[in-house]
């Protein structure tokens, strides 16, 4: 056990906070959540910055257009990036950590060439079209049909949840092309470009205030048979190829900022004079051994997944759990802390206190992982 | 940075857990439950196997190992329940003469406690010269296989924190037992025609022990490394959750048979309550946890 850092990585990591210190202070400032073209073009432009300085798609394989980098060096650079303030992935989500992945290991020598480099780039931003009205957690029973018509498939239905769907070039698109199979069965992967005749995009607006994801529908949209990654109805599997990654890294540069909130929460405290109560300083002292042990948690399943050579996989789901609550209780404290200015939409941390209850919902609820953590790891019976 | 066990490491533990498994089994619990007492055979033979100079340098007769080695045996004497103050002897071993083999029993005061004073051969305590023995109250234990003593006069013996730690791995072990035994049981036990363990109510309650021990594991291994005051001490909070809230979910999900004294589920509770009143007790980590972010 050994939680140092080898010297590549210290290097690695001394290089990455070295380039940090020159490029940040020149981005542009951050455009306001509501401003979708705005958060396109700042987002690929750090996308752009990243790539020109050698750390686009770090994690991917090199053959893929990536640096092929070890999860340590990939969880140095997360570590570092949200430390030094940097932009999030934001825009480029889908592309850098699913869409593109999935590209990478299922598609073919042309599809890669075709949609990986403006990922990497920050040319094409991708979203994607799992979600549905009638499905939602249970994916599997998406309705989305697509028939076969000549070289395309011609798409009906409707997606939901669409994050950065307004600004979309690409749709990673999962659609039903055998309707009489199981319901895992019959699933196809298709890359759907957004300007398509027959794709409208509605925003929804969050409880948060802000257009956050989009409605999708479909109306007789023609995707070419070319634009099909992996085999026709295998695309459940292909999706599976991936979706661990979602729920394995996608949160490590979050926890580092936790632990940035919580101090600052608890210097504010001090300055209000609300620290003086012992009820709340235990919690924020409790809150703190949560994110440490989190952080701790982190290093431990990337530290597994590279020494077995695997994504962290399920692991991800016991993390997600976790991590999902403990933000949550995060910005409870942090409503504890402000009295009644957590009514004031205008503070901070208000808006991330309403943000946070989106975590035990997205990118599968609590009550999917724990099943998934029940049947899956500890190998329970499915339920009938 | 590797933070994976090293082939040593899962060597040592499966080790140990091997030591264990034939010296301490099941049965060898119930019979200890059944005849208090501290078997000095087992001790002496712990002593042997290393126990307790398992962090003494080789020159001084040690193993020559380090905290990370100790915490992995120290799990795996609490996911077995041993019985003793095994951590005040590990404390003492190279300190106190007979304690790094196994020879002498020694237990400490810690707070108002002491853990198995009659079968200790050392009570060591703070303030000098320790208070007279027959000033030590028995208590009923609520664990069978902890005595206690109140001892309200000696002053507490400096809480060490590597003490704290190998605690909070003894918490680890117990949590990590409690969510075995509990999906064991929902796995065989059938109602209603299936077996428990396909219900939800009962998946969400071992996937949440899984994830609380999982967790506890990062934080106490982390601090096995870097032997942090802070991180020892998140070791401590979240390893506490961890055997307290998992060994009272499997006694939940152990139904009415959870309840009964035959069922090991209430030792490995009432072992966790033991352990968690240990080395300064859970305000104090809370609060040093808290002053580090004003710092």
């Amino acid at each position: 056990m050994d939680l140092t850092d080898t010297p590549e990585e210290q290097e690695f990591r001394a290089r990455l906070r070295e380039w940090l210190a020159i490029v940040l202070p020149t981005l542009p400032p951050k455009p306001s959540p509501d401003d979708w073209p705005g958060r396109r073009a700042h987002d690929l432009g750090w996308q752009r910055m990243l790539y020109d300085a050698g750390y686009a798609g770090l994690h991917w394989p090199a053959d893929a257009g990536g640096r092929g980098a070890t999860p340590t060096q990939h969880l140095i650079f997360l570590e570092e990036t949200e430390r030094a303030g940097a932009p999030y992935v934001g825009a480029g989500f889908v592309g850098l950590l699913h869409a593109g992945p999935t590209i990478a290991a299922e598609g073919t020598a042309g599809q890669r060439a075709r949609w990986l480099p403006p990922i990497l780039r920050g040319e094409e931003v991708w979203c994607q079209g799992f979600s549905e009205p009638d499905a939602g957690s249970d994916l599997a029973a998406l309705r989305t049909r697509a028939r076969r018509d000549g070289d395309d498939y011609v798409v009906n239905g409707s997606k939901i949840w669409t994050s950065h769907a307004e600004v979309a070039d690409w749709c990673e698109l999962l659609v039903r092309t055998d309707p009489a199979a199981t319901k895992h069965r019959g699933i196809t992967w298709l890359a759907l470009p957004m300007d398509t005749p027959g794709v409208t995009v509605r925003p929804l607006r969050t409880l948060a205030g802000s257009a956050e994801f989009a409605e999708v529908f479909l109306d007789e949209v023609r995707v070419p048979v070319a634009n099909r990654v992996g085999d026709e109805n295998d695309g459940w599997r292909v999706t599976m190829v991936t979706l661990a990654f979602e729920r394995g890294t996608a949160f490590v540069g979050e926890v580092v900022a936790c632990r940035r909130v919580l101090g600052e929460l608890a210097r504010e405290a001090r300055r209000t004079g609300r620290w003086d109560d012992p009820v709340l300083r235990r919690r924020l002292g409790r809150l703190n051994a949560e994110f440490r042990a989190l952080w701790r948690l982190t290093q431990w399943n990337v530290s597994e997944a590279q020494a077995s050579g695997r994504v962290p996989g399920v692991g991800g789901s016991v993390f997600k759990l976790r991590y999902s609550h403990a933000r949550q209780e995060l910005y409870d404290a942090a409503a504890d802390v402000l009295g009644d200015a957590a009514l004031d939409l205008d503070r901070p941390w208000v808006l991330d206190r309403l943000s946070s209850l989106s975590y035990t919902i997205a990118a599968g609820t609590s009550q999917i992982q724990h099943n998934i953590v029940a049947e899956r790891i500890l190998g329970l019976p499915k339920g009938r | 940075m590797r933070f994976h066990l090293s082939e040593d490491q899962r060597a040592l533990r499966a080790g140990v857990r091997e030591l264990l498994a034939r010296r301490f089994n099941a049965e060898a619990l119930r019979a200890a439950v059944e005849r208090p007492g501290l078997d000095r055979a087992l001790w002496r033979e712990l002593g042997e196997a290393g126990f307790f100079a398992l962090r003494l340098p080789e020159a001084d007769g040690g193993v020559g190992l380090g905290l990370p080695e100790a915490v992995l045996v120290f799990e795996e004497a609490g996911r077995v329940l041993l019985p003793g103050p095994l951590i005040a002897t590990h404390l003492a071993a190279g300190t106190v003469p007979g304690a790094a083999a196994g020879e002498a029993v020694v237990a400490d005061v810690d707070g108002g406690l002491v853990e198995w004073l009659a079968e200790a051969d050392v009570v060591r305590g703070g303030g000098t010269p320790l208070p007279r023995p027959e000033e030590a109250v028995p208590l009923r234990s609520v664990d069978p296989l902890t005595p206690l003593h109140r001892w309200t006069g000696a002053e507490t013996w400096p809480c060490d924190p590597v003490g704290v730690l190998l605690t909070a791995a003894e918490q680890l072990g117990t949590a990590t037992r409690a969510c075995e035994l509990a999906v064991q049981h929902a796995r065989t036990r059938e109602q209603f025609g299936q077996p428990i363990g396909a219900f939800q109510a009962i998946k969400h309650l071992c996937a949440d022990m899984l994830v609380r021990a999982e967790t506890a594991r990062a934080a106490v291994y982390a601090a096995a490394v870097t032997a942090d005051a802070l991180d020892i001490a998140a070791a401590r909070l979240l390893a506490d959750e961890a055997a307290l809230r998992s060994t009272r979910d499997c006694l939940q999900v152990h139904g009415g048979m959870g309840f009964t004294w035959e069922s090991e589920v209430h030792l490995h509770l009432k072992r966790a309550w033991v352990r968690a009143e240990r080395g300064g007790g859970v305000t104090e980590s809370e609060e040093c946890l808290a002053a580090e972010l004003v710092d």
